[in-house]
């Protein structure tokens, strides 16, 4: 028999083919994404801003549907406000990170909606929380998601520590960024990132002409063999 | 369904048959959709939207000269692409909301307020409403510039295009655009943006609608460019007289007489 395949993205839809990724530090969190919105293979927005506030000091990445994460985000907004206003004090980030999963887990069969919740509470401090497409909850020191990751998760492996400060972070979240939009096609563009502390919210950009750059191959012309070299030079440069 | 009460809003109950069969290849009846270019974009002042006027059902052009940007409020307008009805009803009925709310609040209605019912609307009903729009207005917090997709995604960026010819002004934006430009720049912008549309791609046609909206005022401009005016055929395409044969001839009068005569006499209309 066969079945409908209902975890598909609808036809149509727009999608956040994505690199996202939110790391702990000693005083606070970094959160990152890359700036892409695709419908199929057109770039619906070039300057997205994946980082989305859900309160003062908590922010969540979003990947997958555009629509559904968008909704998603705006109602865990509104809870933590009304939760706000009634508990007279600042929500915990495990409070926002279990909105998210709860609306994610039960609406599982409709939603295309991969979020990492991070941010800085009284309680526990940094924290970083990932609720994968199923809807499952992970508190993680780093976090990674989107289409972009799964270039990246051996990068991460290999370099992230325990013990760093803000710099290092941001470096550390900056570098993967760059590495996963180079390497999938549907994450690019610029790199957001926010670091959040007790003190406050800090947003960074970083354009998409001052990437870091790692290894891109050389140019073939004109470090090839000297016959090529012969061609150029004489005859594109002698007229 | 078996129910005798039918709860309000759209039934979902066949999507899932209708995915099956479309597997099994029987293609589903086609919605009647408008090919289109809409465009809108930022300017030191405030907004200038955009659209083409070509309305099209598959290969026919529907309609040669339809209004794609709707009213939504004084200070805000909505253009529209995708289902014709879909985007029509939903802006008349942001537009009901949206009075309703500013008569209840006493305020100006805001551009996110607008955005926002139209993204709840549009994401309840989980890309079944077909509209792809285009929102920006002025209010008390500045100009606002928005893209809607059916799905309920929102985008706000300096200029947006939608449709089917979205790529081809989104060219003209990418390579003209600059921050700051005067209400002439913006205007002669998206008129560009929109003949790029209109000549390049086939889903978009006709004249140039355009909407520039400031702090103090909301301009239309309805068929602000008429790029694709029928001119005066050069030579008369008429035949001659007598090019037809004809073996008969046979005139009749049709005008048809005929008397009537009355079946009673004398009796009034009773009108006690």
């Amino acid at each position: 028999m066969q079945t409908v395949d209902m975890q598909q993205l609808k036809s149509g839809e727009v999608n956040l083919g994505t690199s996202i990724m939110a790391v702990q530090f000693k005083d606070g969190v970094v959160v990152g994404a890359d700036s892409r919105t695709t419908t199929g293979s057109y770039i619906a927005n070039r300057v997205t801003d994946k980082l989305t506030h859900v309160h003062d000091r908590i922010y969540c990445c979003r990947s997958g549907s555009a629509a559904d994460t968008q909704a998603i985000a705006d109602m865990v907004h509104y809870h933590l406000q009304i939760h706000a206003q009634q508990s007279g004090g600042r929500p915990t980030v495990l409070t926002a990170a279990n909105v998210f999963q709860k609306l994610c887990y039960e609406n599982k069969d409709a939603l295309s909606a991969g979020i990492i919740v991070a941010g800085w509470d009284k309680e526990t401090g940094p924290s970083v929380y990932n609720i994968p497409l199923g809807g499952g909850l992970f508190r993680q020191p780093w976090a990674i998601g989107g289409s972009g990751s799964t270039y990246v998760y051996g990068y991460c492996d290999a370099t992230y520590q325990d013990g760093w400060g803000r710099d290092e972070t941001i470096n550390f979240v900056k570098n993967t960024l760059a590495l996963a939009m180079s390497r999938d096609g549907s994450s690019g563009g610029v790199i957001r990132m926010c670091v959040i502390t007790e003190d406050g919210v800090e947003r960074l950009f970083v354009p998409g002409n001052e990437l870091p750059k790692f290894w891109e191959g050389e140019e073939v012309l004109s470090k090839s063999s000297n016959r090529t070299r012969e061609f150029t030079d004489d005859m594109a440069i002698e007229v | 369904m078996n129910s005798v009460y039918k709860g309000p809003g759209f039934d979902f109950s066949n999507t899932n048959r209708n995915a099956f069969l479309e597997t099994r290849g029987l293609p589903l009846p086609k919605a009647t959709s408008t090919g289109t270019t809409i465009v809108g974009c930022l300017f030191k002042d405030g907004i200038v939207l955009g659209a083409d006027t070509r309305a099209t059902t598959g290969p026919i052009v529907a309609d040669k000269n339809c209004e794609k940007i709707h009213y939504i409020a004084d200070n805000i307008r909505c253009c529209g692409a995708g289902t014709a009805a879909d985007t029509e009803f939903s802006t008349a009925l942001i537009a009901s909301n949206i009075e309703m709310h500013a008569l209840s609040t006493g305020r100006k209605p805001k551009v996110v307020t607008a955005m926002t019912m139209l993204k709840q609307m549009l994401f309840r009903n989980q890309g079944q409403i077909g509209a792809a729009l285009v929102l920006g207005g002025v209010d008390a917090s500045g100009p606002h510039l928005f893209t809607i997709h059916p799905h309920g995604s929102t985008d706000k960026l300096p200029y947006v295009t939608m449709g089917s010819g979205s790529l081809a002004a989104m060219a003209v934006f990418e390579s003209s655009w600059k921050p700051n430009m005067s209400r002439k720049e913006a205007l002669d912008l998206v008129t560009a943006a929109i003949s790029a549309g209109i000549f390049n791609d086939l889903g978009s046609g006709s004249n140039v609608d355009a909407c520039v909206i400031t702090a103090t005022h909301t301009e239309m401009l309805r068929n602000f460019v008429k790029p694709n005016e029928r001119v005066q055929k050069e030579k008369s395409y008429r035949f001659a007289r007598g090019t037809t044969a004809w073996k008969k001839e046979d005139i009749r009068n049709l005008i048809i007489s005929e008397v009537v005569v009355p079946t009673r006499e004398g009796e009034e209309m009773d009108t006690s």
